[in-house]
């Protein structure tokens, strides 16, 4: 038994080729439901490769993983019904997680809102404004370029001062040294002490459009009212959830919540971001795998039988073939080649439409999408894959046929 | 010994209950280098005994065995191998892929049989010339006469250098004067040392061969050789 040589891959492939380009206009409309398959294929892959890439950034950006949150509200749902009637937090909470948490070494209060901010005629709107306490630099390991961050000392003595992000310092003082000017926030003067290093996007957010300041400061001016986020950072790692137990007590305890009932608040971390996140990105796997499924058996029944079709009316080709010579296996094997070859043509073009789609949605919409190399292999993969499986069919046809009948076929 | 020899060939035909017998056991046997006609009526049987010969289709039962290879029993796979290496057709519809190039039409064995591109151009070329046809290589058949066509089928039949050159009707389809010429070229390459057997029911070319059979209902009714016309004669 001879196997297929090299140069008769090579022929079969060159008649494929010839044979398909015969028929050109129907190869391409029956490459349409692979083409729509592999579209669908790489486009999603690339918008959820591209929000894992600014994801995993993002989340880099935002500080360790394992920092927990303690809030009024839950990351992950938003009963805002039951949520809304929990009592603030407040420093009554965060004075009793320094002194009892043996867990977490770092806990810093936050609060936050959106103001204008002011230097002389200039002015930048929508700046997130942070009033921060101790420890938050370390925990967020942020750091200035110019100046230098909030001092412990800035934070027990309430001082009107501020660092600035990158954005909010170039549109403010354009030509001025920031440091030790005043800028107004909210009717309030303050004095930049720092200037944040540049720190890019989260999604659509921009995080260098930001101040912070001490939080004692903050609340003079924007109020005492409101509700706390504590950040806590467990002393080790692989104590989160002893860590959190721990939390839980501690606020049980300084809020009184009763024996029995729930809690009265919620101690967020960045993994239920990140199962929000797997949730939002396996809508969209879910969404690709069901297109894709579709479309591409879809495709695959097409090509099956424009193959018939083809097997049929090749049928006498296929008599002279095996007159000459041609085994069953060539007869299938050149058939094989060819659904194949035309399901590869529609992988082809459906890359790079998903290319395209990809660029699209990066350039006009605030979803990253970045094609990764893998996603071509896969797409050529199963445009390949459902060209054999939906050929072999067809390819078994021709190759049982019979050369007397196929010779005296008209 | 015999370059193909059948022995009690029998071939049935099962047709849903009913069994037709259309060869009922012939004996048949060419040397190598004869040039034989097979004749007979519609029916008697010469396709199915061109088939057999052919390789295209085995015998139900009997012996038949080609350049010392018994072919009934073979499977599809050795068949197709024998006929590749073994066995020229040239056929009453020329059977002629009509995409291709007289060319690429007649390097199609030679693809099965393995060998590469660059010397399946030398031996296309080579043959082509032999047809008279060098000149129409990369012409498609729907370019070409008939005759033309015929000759591009020998020369597909020939480039294996097969054992055995089976006709079907070659002229079939061709006007006279043409198919005289097809006939001379069958001629030519008898006199150059190839075996043919052609199948035809017209006297006037069954004559052309040295050897005529004449089949009817499944039997050879007359097996002679033929005397030779004085055209061909050679001193």
């Amino acid at each position: 038994m001879k196997s297929p040589s090299a140069g008769f891959i090579l022929d079969s492939m060159r008649m494929a080729v010839g044979s398909l380009w015969s028929n050109k206009l129907r190869s391409l409309l029956t490459t349409l439901g692979i083409v729509i398959g592999i579209t669908t294929v790489i486009g999603i892959i690339s918008v959820i490769e591209g929000l894992n890439t600014a994801f995993a950034r993002e989340l880099s950006n935002i500080g360790g993983n394992d920092t927990l949150y303690i809030q009024k509200w839950h990351w992950a749902s938003n009963d805002w019904e039951l949520t809304r009637k929990w009592k603030n937090i407040e420093f009554r909470e965060l004075d009793a997680i320094r002194e009892s948490s043996t867990l977490c070494d770092l806990v810093t209060p936050l609060v936050r809102t959106v103001r204008t901010v002011k230097y002389e005629q200039n002015k930048i709107s929508d700046t997130l404004v942070t009033g921060v306490g101790k420890n938050y630099q370390e925990m967020r390991q942020i750091f200035p370029a110019a100046g230098r961050f909030l001092t412990d000392v800035d934070i027990t003595k309430n001082r009107d001062v501020a660092v600035v992000g990158w954005e909010v310092a170039e549109r403010l003082f354009e030509h001025d040294f920031p440091i030790g000017k005043r800028i107004a926030v909210g009717g309030k003067s303050l004095r930049v002490v720092g200037v944040l290093e540049k720190r890019g996007d989260f999604f659509d957010m921009n995080l260098d459009r930001t101040l912070i300041m001490p939080i004692g400061s903050f609340m003079e001016s924007f109020g005492r009212y409101r509700s706390l986020s504590i950040m806590a950072q467990p002393r080790d790692r692989d104590r989160v959830d002893e860590a959190i137990d721990e939390l839980r007590g501690i606020l049980r305890r300084v809020r009184k919540v009763p024996f029995g009932k729930p809690d009265d608040f919620a101690i967020n971390r960045i993994d239920a971001l990140k199962e929000l996140y797997d949730k939002l990105t396996g809508g969209l796997y879910g969404a690709m795998f069901g297109v894709a499924t579709i479309s591409l058996l879809v495709g695959g029944i097409g090509i099956m039988n424009i193959m018939l079709v083809s097997v049929t009316e090749r049928t006498r080709e296929i008599g002279i073939r095996k007159a000459v010579g041609a085994r069953r296996r060539d007869i299938l094997f050149q058939f094989l080649t060819e659904s194949a070859f035309l399901a590869c043509i529609g992988g082809v073009i459906g890359i790079l439409l998903g290319y395209a789609a990809a660029i699209l949605v990066d350039a006009l919409s605030p979803v990253p999408a970045q094609v990764k190399w893998w996603s071509v292999f896969l797409g050529l993969g199963f445009s390949v894959a459902v060209g054999l499986i939906f050929g072999i069919y067809p390819a078994w046809r021709a190759a049982a046929k019979n050369p007397i009948d196929c010779l005296s076929y008209e | 010994m015999s370059l193909l020899s059948c022995t009690d060939l029998v071939k049935t035909y099962q047709l849903g209950k009913l069994s037709l017998e259309v060869l009922h056991g012939l004996d048949f046997h060419v040397d190598r280098g004869e040039f034989v006609a097979i004749m007979g009526p519609s029916g008697s049987g010469k396709s199915t005994l061109m088939n057999i010969l052919g390789c295209l289709d085995t015998p139900t039962s009997g012996q038949y065995v080609l350049d010392g290879e018994p072919v009934a029993g073979m499977t599809d796979s050795d068949l197709a191998d024998i006929r590749n290496r073994k066995i020229g057709f040239v056929f009453q519809t020329f059977n002629l892929l009509a995409r291709q190039s007289a060319r690429s039409n007649v390097e199609l064995p030679l693809i099965y049989a393995g060998v590469p591109a660059a010397k399946r151009h030398e031996m296309s070329k080579k043959v082509l010339e032999e047809v008279g046809l060098a000149d129409r290589a990369n012409h498609k058949p729907n370019e070409l006469s008939g005759g033309e066509r015929q000759r591009v089928a020998v020369a597909r039949a020939l480039i294996n250098n097969p054992s055995l050159l089976l006709a079907d009707e070659p002229t079939g389809n061709l006007d006279t004067k043409t198919s005289g010429e097809i006939m001379e070229l069958f001629e030519r390459l008898h006199e150059g040392g190839n075996t043919i057997v052609l199948v035809t029911h017209e006297d006037d070319i069954g004559a052309r061969a040295r050897r005529i059979v004449r089949l009817r209902d499944g039997m050879i009714e007359s097996d002679r050789k033929a005397p030779r016309s004085g055209r061909d004669a050679r001193p």
